[in-house]
């Protein structure tokens, strides 16, 4: 699936939701339920400070298609983490570099992916399009 | 402290109080807010937000300048503002009350400089493990552009300094010592007396960063004897951009000033300039005018309600506060010294603070989570951050038990 089609679908499956807990509990289960990057990489070269939460994010190249993992140390975050996977891991380096993120506005999380809320994940986005462009070349 | 149900033993008419405050009866998410993080910025009543509209409407000039009427009013209404802080803080007299930014401001100054006119390479400033960052970095700052070294006062496990351990460290070395009143983080209410009375044995002055100590009691700067004392406009419900550094006159005579410019000049020529007399010398251009009638509106207000009663108010709140939230299952609570503000820092289990933040704010809960800017404090406790829940006078049973309440459904989500 391409990288929108996995949004929409991502949009109809929270379009299901009755209310904002019940999309909450889907995320913290999100983040409850994956590992999400090998041990190794829980290092410091990995890691994105934000002031509330932090994250690790690692990416590969495999078979012409960007892999990428990650975690964080909030499971919210992480849950979103997991959902921002979904979407841009296993997809061409290309399409990552230039991919529209526009689920998070349409399921009602914008507020996550906001820079005055400093929990790692707009840098986090911002490096993932970074290795898309990285990862073209070779 | 017995936790009786603080609306019954107060004599401060919250319903009335919280009428003054517009912003209280707003919502959030969808809920009436519940405002829980005065420690970071309190509310504003009605009687600030007049007095600052008022004056731009009315009073408007720029101060110290004019011949004119209308300039001399503005003046006025300055000054008496200066007047007013000086009474709030029994400060011995008005041109020791310097007008800064915030604590922020007014610990840069004295760092900036008294550190350029006392402090020489092997010498030593002297904190506490429980300082905010504004009270850590002007000093290393200056330490390290004139080759001295900051030292650190140890705290024990319920987050009190160790007092024995501070006056050991008052060596013939150190220059200065910079405390906080109150931890923002943990709620320590240092004994600053004491800490003076140390220092001052060694002829070592004190500087307190009372950001966290002036909205929640009375504060008495002469019978402390603190040498500077700073605190923030907005942390006492007046406005943001607005604050006071209070200085002992020998000491701010004897430093440079800070800035250069306008209003703190007697007589300037290219060769040689010599300086305003206390206070203007340290408040160069023109001041936050606005800010200062508008602190002085806040400062009538606490006045009016009195510090005492909100002392004794906050301090049932507070006890109210950690007896519920004991009912929380694997809830652990940062900070326990036994003189303690109106803050409660805490964590439950594993959970993230920025999970249990988040889930609050969806049910209208307003806390702040994080460092707190106390990140060496943080990495004290080995932990990443907390939930920190502060009450104002302004804050009632019923906001505690909805946080109760948030708590554990969130608790309930997460854990
Ligand atoms: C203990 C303490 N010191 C200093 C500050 C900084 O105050 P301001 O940002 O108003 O300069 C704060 C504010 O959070 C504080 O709590």
């Amino acid at each position: 699936m391409s990288i929108n089609e996995i949004q929409d679908e991502i949009i109809e499956e929270f379009a299901l939701f009755g209310d904002w807990m019940e999309r909450y509990e889907y995320i913290i289960d999100l983040g409850k339920s994956l590992p999400l990057i090998g041990e190794q990489y829980k290092d410091e070269e990995h890691l994105i400070k934000g002031c509330q939460s932090q994250v690790w994010l690692h990416a590969e190249k495999d078979n012409g298609r960007v892999k990428f993992t990650a975690d964080s140390d909030a499971i919210i975050t992480k849950g979103i983490i997991a959902l921002l996977i979904r979407v841009l891991s296993n997809q061409s380096p290309d399409d990552v570099a230039k991919a529209e993120l526009y689920f998070i506005d349409r399921i009602g999380l914008k507020e996550h992916l906001s820079p005055t809320r400093s929990n790692g994940l707009v840098s986090m986005v911002k490096q993932m399009k970074l290795y898309g462009l990285a990862l073209q070349a070779n | 402290m017995e936790a009786t149900t603080p609306t019954t033993v107060s004599k401060l008419n919250i319903e009335q109080i919280r009428r003054d405050f517009p912003l209280l009866s707003r919502d959030m998410n969808g809920k009436p807010i519940v405002f829980l993080d005065s420690a970071a910025s309190s509310q504003k009543p009605n009687s600030v937000i007049e007095a600052i509209s008022h004056y731009y409407r009315f009073q408007h000039a720029n101060v110290h300048r004019g011949v004119y009427q209308l300039s001399q009013e503005a003046t006025t209404a300055f000054e008496v503002a200066r007047d007013k802080v000086r009474d709030f803080i029994h400060a011995p007299s008005s041109p020791e009350i310097i007008f800064v930014r915030g604590v922020t401001e007014g610990i840069n100054l004295v760092a900036s400089c008294f550190g350029r006119k006392f402090l020489k390479e092997g010498d030593e400033v002297l904190i506490t493990a429980m300082e905010h960052h504004s009270n850590i970095v002007p000093w290393q700052l200056i330490c390290e552009e004139k080759g001295a070294h900051l030292r650190v006062a140890p705290i024990n496990e319920a987050g009190e300094l160790i007092l024995e351990e501070f006056e050991k460290m008052l060596s013939d070395k150190v220059r200065i010592v910079a405390t906080t009143h109150v931890s923002n983080t943990l709620g320590t209410i240092n004994p600053i007396r004491e800490m003076v009375a140390m220092a001052h044995a060694k002829g070592i002055p004190v500087l307190v960063d009372g950001a966290q100590a002036t909205p929640h009691m009375a504060i008495d700067v002469q019978a402390l004897d603190v040498d500077f004392y700073t605190f923030s406009g907005h942390k006492v419900f007046g406005p943001t951009g607005i604050g006071v550094l209070f200085g002992k006159e020998k000491w701010l005579n004897a430093m440079p000033p800070y800035h250069g410019g306008g209003e703190m000049i007697k007589t300037v020529t290219f060769e040689k300039t010599t300086y305003a007399e206390l206070p203007h010398k340290f408040e160069a251009g023109t001041p936050d005018i606005a800010g200062v009638i508008g602190l002085g509106a806040a400062l009538d207000y606490i006045q009016e309600i009195g510090l005492d009663a909100i002392t004794q108010y906050e301090n049932t709140l507070l006890a109210y506060a950690i007896k519920r939230l004991k009912e929380v299952p694997g809830i652990r609570f940062i900070g326990a010294a036994k003189n303690k503000a109106s803050v409660v820092s805490f964590l439950v289990d594993n959970i993230h603070p920025y999970d249990l933040g988040t889930i609050l704010d969806k049910l209208g809960i307003a806390v702040r989570t994080g460092h707190h800017c106390t990140q060496p404090l943080m990495d004290h406790f080995c932990i990443p951050g907390t939930v920190r829940a502060s009450f104002a006078f302004y804050n009632t049973v019923e906001d505690i038990d909805r946080l109760v309440d948030g708590v554990k459904k969130a608790v309930a989500m997460l854990g």
